[in-house]
């Protein structure tokens, strides 16, 4: 299978607003791909409308998955699909351990795959190796869910969520928002250990500086809900330079 | 080319949906068991006392101590409780039934040979072993079946710890001291409308004694039922815990479906003398009425303990799920030095159910303790409130009261109320009350259904999460059949 996703023209709107203009990307097995671009390019939309988010109306376009069309599935059928999202602002589900949560979703897309279910002793011997590679402590599985966490804990929690999953493409947004290098580096040392063959990415940061980390194949540039620009990781440093209006500025109509 | 998009709107009409699902169970546990019934006719007069009392072979002293009720009763006439934020319809007392027991082939079945087939095929349907050897981890069952008791189970061995339970209608007859000191004395005939109705009609429930320094080593039980159309359930349960003993006690209740509203008045009185302790808790399922607020039970019940000696320890846990009208306040006097009273509950309305229920804890003594915890989950178009009384008195020096109320309210067609009295008169107590109001946030649901869970497993986990604090002070197999409960009643008919 040559391509995880395939976004084709795809027109958005979120409470009546065309958001999504038009987006074209093209997103290979195996690949880490970066969106980036100015605050309201449509950036966070992107990652909604691919997760399958209610309030977020696909007007035009389509998105293959794999071979079969996402705009079908409900949110919670796509991710049971291999789907997984990272939030930017991951959510507080107080009362739930955070391990019998993961748990049930773990499950739950292992069942819809028709792969073996994880028992209690597996769980608890793969989420030991992963808290330990990013390091958190064994105390976050029996915390509620994201309750009290600390910003960077909660971006952690979201990759070790991921990385228990193991989804085929995974949408990353905006996880260096609010963290310091060195959480940045071991949240980047985490994603970068969940590249495989069969297995893409899509990256939605705002800055360059994640990318130094978490190298990316292909970055592609999004303003006013169109894809103005794709490249190689060099685009990122042209970014530094000229900004987005030198990028922007560059693209006449599509 | 324009796309329309009839999924998107599809998805919310559906979640909508699945939430309604969700939440409004299909009742499980109905069933009607068709049995020949020893019934008085219909309506309340000194004759019908008499005839329950003549029934039960009662002692004159309870004749008489109904009777007095009775004319109580009769003087409250216009003293319906009226400030609960419930609404139903006038009851009238004269239509109902106030005694009915299903026929056996003896009259007190000696063995469970002798006990009515039909009557042990409903208790398998509740899941109740009655055979002494098969008893469920090691839980005593007294099975109420309407208004007589069938049978009570490892009588024997409690009785070799000088313990005993059993119905009251026994305890009557077998240990008429113990009751004439204790009964009414935590709740007096004429302390409400419903309590004095009880006290006049009572039917049965269990009469527990636990002797000094004794711990009860299994948890005890009751199952209720109420089979007849228009049979008031009129439970009496007693249980005393002498010094220094300790009991936990475990009632559940389900009932079958019927059309027309069933009225449920029981008293409950528990004391515990000097360092006792006394658990008491509750899983109750009654039949809650259909989706349009049609039968189901009125749940009409005065539960109080109280703490008569010193460091002595009363805690209620409930979970309530059912009735069509729940109005109930278990509460505890604190009575003696160091005594500590508390509160844990899980009250759950949905389509048109009707909750006013909360509890009332009397500091009454210095350095005494009370906790409330209680989560309200409401949902359809029910409506669910917290009423609690939090009354320190001169003498309670050095009081300590925690409440904390959490409503969780699922859809936009329902009500959380929290009405909290508190009422202090020493200047050394000290009375924390913390409540909080919240839905299901769209948030919490979508980060579930983008990990891969549907709407409705995750409702129940946000639920059971919601709950947590309170199902954890339940004994661990009614926690078990708790946390089935949340889900029959929010997860449609998916357990």
């Amino acid at each position: 299978m040559a391509n995880i996703l395939e976004i084709k023209n795809l027109h958005a709107t979120v409470h009546g607003k065309e958001i999504l203009k038009g987006v074209d990307l093209v997103l290979p097995a195996g690949e880490v791909h970066a969106i980036m671009g100015p605050n309201g390019s449509g950036k966070s939309t992107l990652s909604y409308v691919l997760a399958g988010r209610d309030g977020y109306e696909v007007t035009q376009g389509e998105i293959i998955y794999k071979g079969n069309d996402l705009l079908a599935m409900e949110a919670d059928e796509r991710a049971r699909a291999g789907i997984f999202l990272a939030f930017q602002y991951p959510v507080e589900i107080p009362g739930v351990a955070n391990s019998v949560f993961l748990k049930a979703a773990v499950n739950a897309g292992r069942r819809a795959r028709k792969e073996p279910e994880l028992d209690a002793m597996d769980f608890l011997k793969r989420s030991r190796a992963l808290l330990k590679d990013l390091k958190m402590d064994e105390k976050f599985l029996n915390r509620p869910v994201n309750v009290g966490f600390s910003g960077g804990e909660k971006k952690r929690n979201e990759i070790f969520h991921m990385a228990m999953m193991e989804p085929s493409l995974a949408i990353l947004d905006e996880t260096d928002s609010g963290l310091d290098i060195d959480a940045l580096r071991i949240v980047a040392e985490g994603v970068n250990a969940q590249r495989a063959p069969d297995r893409s990415m899509l990256g939605i940061t705002h800055y360059q500086r994640l990318l130094n980390y978490i190298v990316p194949d292909r970055i592609h540039v999004l303003a006013d809900g169109r894809v103005v620009r794709s490249g190689g990781k060099e685009l990122a440093l042209e970014l530094e330079r000229e900004g987005y209006a030198g990028i922007a500025g560059d693209k006449s109509a599509a | 080319m324009n796309t329309s998009n009839p999924l998107a709107e599809d998805r919310k009409k559906n979640d909508d949906a699945t939430i309604r699902a969700v939440t409004e169970g299909e009742y499980k546990f109905g069933f009607i068991t068709d049995m020949d019934e020893d019934r008085a006719p219909k309506g309340l007069s000194p004759d019908i006392v008499r005839f329950i009392s003549a029934k039960k072979e009662e002692p004159g002293w309870m004749l008489e101590w109904r009777l007095a009720a009775y004319e109580k009763w009769l003087a409250m006439a216009d003293h319906e409780p009226a400030w609960a934020r419930v609404k139903f319809p006038p009851i009238d007392y004269q239509d109902l039934y106030y005694y009915s027991a299903p026929k056996s082939k003896a009259d007190a079945p000696k063995s469970l040979d002798e006990v009515d087939p039909e009557l042990l095929a409903t208790y398998d349907k509740l899941g109740i072993p009655l055979r002494e050897r098969e008893v469920l981890a090691g839980v005593a069952v007294d099975a109420v079946f309407d208004s007589i008791s069938v049978a009570t189970t490892y009588k024997a061995k409690l009785g070799e710890l000088g313990i005993i339970f059993c119905s009251m209608s026994e305890a009557v007859r077998e240990h008429p001291d113990l009751v004439r000191k204790y009964l009414g004395s935590v709740v007096p005939a004429a302390d409400n409308f419903y309590a004095c109705l009880n006290s006049a009609v009572f039917s049965d429930g269990s009469f527990v004694y636990i002797p000094e320094g004794v711990r009860c080593p299994m948890e005890l039980s009751t199952y209720f039922r109420i089979n007849a159309a228009q049979t008031g359930q009129f439970e009496r349960t007693l249980i005393i815990a002498d010094k220094g003993a300790y009991v936990s006690y475990l009632e559940g209740c389900t009932a079958p479906m019927r059309d027309e509203n069933q009225l449920h008045a029981a008293v409950v009185e528990l004391v515990a003398l000097e360092d006792a302790e006394i658990k008491y808790s509750t899983v109750q399922n009654w039949y809650p009425g259909d989706k349009d607020g049609k039968g189901g039970i009125y749940n009409f019940v005065t539960k109080r303990g109280a703490c008569r000696g010193r460091n002595a320890k009363i805690s209620w846990t409930q979970v309530e799920t059912g009735s069509a009208i729940t109005w109930k306040y278990p509460s505890v006097l604190l009575e003696a030095e160091g005594s500590v009273g508390e509160f844990y509950s899980v009250a759950v309305t949905n389509n048109r159910q009707q909750a006013d229920t909360g509890t009332k804890m009397f500091h009454l003594a210095p350095n005494t303790r009370s906790t409330i915890i209680s989560k309200g989950i409401s949902a359809g178009r029910s409506q669910n409130t917290y009423r609690g009384l939090v009354r320190v008195a001169p003498k309670a020096a050095n009081a300590r009261n925690y409440t904390q109320c959490d409503s969780l309210l699922i859809g936009d067609a329902c009500g959380g109320h929290t009405t909290p009295y508190i009422e202090v008169r020493n200047r050394t107590a000290r009375v924390e009350h913390e409540a909080t109001a919240s839905k299901i946030s769209d948030d919490q649901l979508f980060y579930c259904r983008a990990r891969g869970l549907g709407t409705e497993d995750a409702v129940s986990l946000i639920v059971n999460g919601f709950c947590k604090e309170v199902m954890q002070k339940l004994p661990m197999e009614f926690a078990v059949e708790a946390q089935k409960l949340l889900g029959v009643s929010l997860e449609g008919s998916v357990g």
